[in-house]
């Protein structure tokens, strides 16, 4: 299984995720071997064997780079299609190109590459530096099936197929769209496009997600399955907090940008406010659109009862759901999810974007579109006024989601592998 | 006939926020970085107000009587001394004790009450006039306001106070083709006498010292005395207003600063035919030349010279008025903790943090800014306004609930007298 970070030392979501699903497969007893590009040591292998790709030497058993390129030379994007050149040319050019490629890669990597596993600037550098070393892994490690997840180790993914003729499963966990609207980086979008079109088989966390999939990837609607995340709650206990003021407070939480909907948590919270002044509103996180909230909400004139967190850490989160009263998530688009699980167990009502793959899988969330924000503050306003309503979200919610195990996905992950041996 | 010099400088130190997170509201009354404050005290005492004020009293035994200098000092800054660094007080007493020392009256919290509330203004300025008079025996007669703000509204109500002369800038915009170097008079009540910043005299001094690009630099006070004596020889008076802070903490010592404090009275005395005096003498020696039109407030700061540097974007305004909505609240309240903390929260330093003119006079911003953006600035100020509200509202509705209940019993009795009838 290729992923790009697991638990302790996480970004986002994918971590947590890439966790659940397996330990759920160890629990259906599937063995995985788990290739990340930058260790630490200290994560949870109770469950899992984790290789850090910075710890494999590529040069020892690559002893024929040649075979390995040629293995491999999709990944040069285009590079080898020069155009007007006859063929003999072409052949030419490519055989140079190809001894100079070797002469470079042995430079490169005749020693270990550190990767940075960060989303940093060189990621696409080490993308393709990573799916070098997956070629050597794959040459190396025993395993029937190879699992990549997100675009960031697709090309791993492939380079694993090529060489290991084992059958690829890939995992979209978001894409392009969900994380940058409109304006894709072709990029990402290519690369993610390459990986399904490769794969045999593909995973997505949410209906919403396949859809994307199949409609702006083109993707054969008969190889993509759907598999909804889940949640694991062992480790997080009940938080006590003491809360310091009278009103309720409404929370959003989570990464301050386009992909998540700030605006309309704000535009909302402007609308209640009017009817409703017995509350707070608490944006928690950051992001490239933080400034910009909070110069909209000294524009609206609520900052004394709006207030902004910054980014909050582990315990920090919880004690951030313990003061909560109603969790919003308004994101425009959300493959799946996590954090209205995380409220909803922490027996806060929720309302949730339609937009959102979780809102498929959850019927004791209020859903409403991102856009409308009137319907975002009617239901604020519902939560607050009436508490027969927030009573009941939180207790049928509070069922809804102890029942999201991650071994149920893991089963439907299993038979997936199964469909493919 | 005699023409005079007036040396002043303005004594401030704010009280720095500490960081006060959204999680704190309504549950720690502490709103202040004792630590900070008492570190930079501490450094700015021993690098600018103990040699500073030591060399003040030197020159002035030194030419007995003929060198007069004026000071205004905050009444956050009195307390700060009076906390951190008596001996900063002390040494002020002993300069007043010569008799050619005048002070100044300002607002006490280096408030931009002026701007907003004329009843909180006048309360500021009469404390800070009496904290005057118990240290230093003299009553202020002289009014400077917070950031030499002014404007035809501000000097009436300043004459009002019974003060006969303020000090403002000498802005471009405002004196068009007239000079600085006269005494002019308030357009509404023309007893009030203005005394106008000379700024390029003194910014020369405050601001370019030390800087190694300018054509004159290096500036020595022979050179400063020439300009005086040449330039400005039709000219009756040169104010020189600056920060204190000026000698030994935004210049250096190491700059020469002070060895330029130390000949200045030397070479003005000798190769000019001007005297130094203090406002009060200033404006017996002179007759005002002309009323000066100010429609709209000026200030000493930035290009610009008006209120932009603490009024100028969305976040201050929001702040500014937020702040002040709780005016009357906080009357109503009479508990002197609430009164100090809303004095304190009326500081211009706080809103000056919030400041986003980054690019012509970013670098003295950033100076005095202990935040990294002015967006943290305003969240930080916000969460302790919002604490602060919320004290202020406390009480409030206990007197409420009071209310009420007199109100119940009131009815009841009329209830049972209409069933007498």
């Amino acid at each position: 299984m290729f992923g790009w970070e697991f638990p302790p030392h996480i970004s986002g979501g994918l971590g947590t995720a890439c966790q659940g699903l397996t330990t759920g497969l160890a629990n259906c007893e599937t063995e995985v071997l788990f290739v990340m590009p930058s260790a630490s040591g200290d994560e949870d292998q109770s469950s899992v064997n984790i290789i850090d790709a910075s710890d494999i030497e590529t040069s020892e058993t690559c002893r024929d780079v040649k075979e390995f390129l040629d293995k491999v030379q999709f990944i040069k994007i285009g590079s080898n299609l020069v155009p007007y050149l006859d063929p003999v040319l072409f052949t030419e050019v490519v055989t140079q190109e190809q001894e100079r490629e070797i002469e470079e890669f042995k430079l490169s990597l005749g020693e270990k590459y550190k990767f940075s596993g960060k989303y940093g600037k060189n990621l696409m550098e080490e993308v393709a530096r990573y799916a070098l070393v997956a070629g050597e892994i794959a040459l190396r490690e025993e395993f029937d099936i190879i699992h990549a997840h997100d675009w960031l180790t697709y090309m791993a993914g492939v380079t694993a197929k090529r060489i290991s003729g084992k059958p690829l499963v890939v995992h979209m966990h978001a894409t392009e769209f969900d994380r940058s609207g409109k304006n894709i980086n072709s990029e990402v979008y290519n690369l993610e496009k390459r990986g399904m079109s490769e794969a045999d088989k593909v995973i997505a966390v949410s209906n919403l997600t396949r859809n994307i999939i199949i409609n702006n990837y083109g993707i054969d609607p008969s190889k993509v399955v759907t598999v909804h995340n889940a949640v694991d709650f062992q480790d997080s206990k009940a938080v006590e907090i003491e809360r310091g003021v009278p009103e309720k407070i409404v929370t959003f939480l989570g990464r301050i940008t386009y992909q998540k909907g700030p605006e309309y948590f704000i535009e909302a919270a402007h609308k209640v406010l009017k009817r409703y002044p017995n509350v707070r509103f608490v944006m928690a996180g950051s992001g490239d659109l933080l400034n910009r909230s909070i110069k909209r909400v000294a524009k609206l004139g609520i900052s004394h009862k709006f207030h902004f967190t910054g980014f909050l850490r582990g315990r920090e989160v919880q004690e951030m759901f313990a003061y909560s009263d109603i969790y919003i998530m308004p994101s425009v688009s959300e493959p799946f999810g996590i954090s209205p699980l995380e409220a909803m167990q922490a027996n806060v009502p929720t309302i949730i974007s339609k937009q959102s793959g979780v809102a498929e899988l959850l019927n004791h969330a209020i859903k409403v579109d991102f856009w409308d924000i009137d319907a975002i503050a009617d239901s604020v306003y519902g939560l607050l006024k009436y508490p027969a309503l927030s009573k009941m979200a939180v207790k049928h919610g509070l069922d809804e989601v102890n029942s999201l195990k991650w071994d149920a996905a893991a089963l439907k992950v299993k038979q997936v592998y199964s469909s493919l041996l | 006939m005699e023409k005079s010099i007036c040396l002043y400088f303005q004594v401030h130190q704010p009280d720095r926020l500490r960081l006060y997170r959204f999680f704190d509201i309504g549950r720690e009354e502490y709103y202040y970085d004792d630590f900070a404050n008492k570190t930079i005290l501490r450094r700015v005492a021993d690098r600018c107000y103990l040699p500073a004020n030591k060399l003040m009293l030197e020159l002035i035994k030194k030419y007995n009587g003929s060198f007069k200098i004026t000071y205004s000092i905050s009444g956050t800054a009195i307390e700060q001394f009076q906390k951190y660094t008596p001996e900063v007080i002390e040494s002020f007493k002993e300069l007043a004790a010569t008799g050619c020392v005048e002070f100044l009256a300002e607002t006490y919290s280096h408030s931009l009450a002026s701007l907003i509330s004329e009843g909180e203004f006048k309360e500021q300025v009469e404390l800070h006039s009496k904290t005057i008079e118990a240290l230093f025996g003299v009553k202020p007669k002289v009014f400077r306001n917070t950031e030499l703000i002014y404007s035809d509204t501000i000097g009436e109500a300043v004459s009002n106070m019974g003060y006969s002369a303020m000090l403002t800038e000498g802005a471009k915009h405002i004196l068009g083709w007239k000079s600085p170097n006269y005494i002019y008079t308030n357009a509404i009540n023309p007893r009030l006498k203005l005394l106008l910043k000379n700024f390029v005299l003194s910014d020369h001094i405050a601001f370019r010292f030390s800087n190694r690009s300018w054509e004159h630099w290096p500036l020595t006070s022979d050179k400063f005395a020439t300009w005086i004596s040449e330039a400005l020889s039709n000219d009756e008076v040169v104010n020189l207003f600056m920060d204190y802070e000026t000698f030994g903490e935004h210049q250096d010592a190491s700059t020469g600063i002070f060895e330029f404090l130390r000949h200045l009275p030397e070479n003005i005395l000798s190769s000019t035919n001007f005297v130094f005096d203090t406002p009060s003498g200033i404006c017996k020696r002179h007759q005002p030349v002309a009323p000066l039109h100010v429609p709209f407030p000026i200030s000493w700061a930035d290009e610009e010279r008006d209120t932009s540097a603490w009024l100028g974007n969305e976040l201050q305004n929001e702040a500014f008025s937020k702040l002040y909505s709780i005016e009357e609240a906080v009357k109503k309240c009479d508990n002197k903790e609430i009164t100090n903390n809303f004095r304190k929260l009326q500081q211009s330093d706080h809103f000056y943090y919030m400041c986003t003119k980054f690019f012509s006079d970013g670098a003295v911003h950033k100076y005095f800014n202990p935040y990294d953006t002015p967006y943290e600035a305003f969240i930080n100020y916000m969460n302790v306004l919002s604490d602060f509200m919320l004290r202020v509202e406390k009480p409030k509705k206990e007197k409420a609930v009071a209310k009420k209940t007199v109100i119940k019993n009131k009815s009841g009795k009329t209830k049972t007298s209409k069933k007498i009838k």
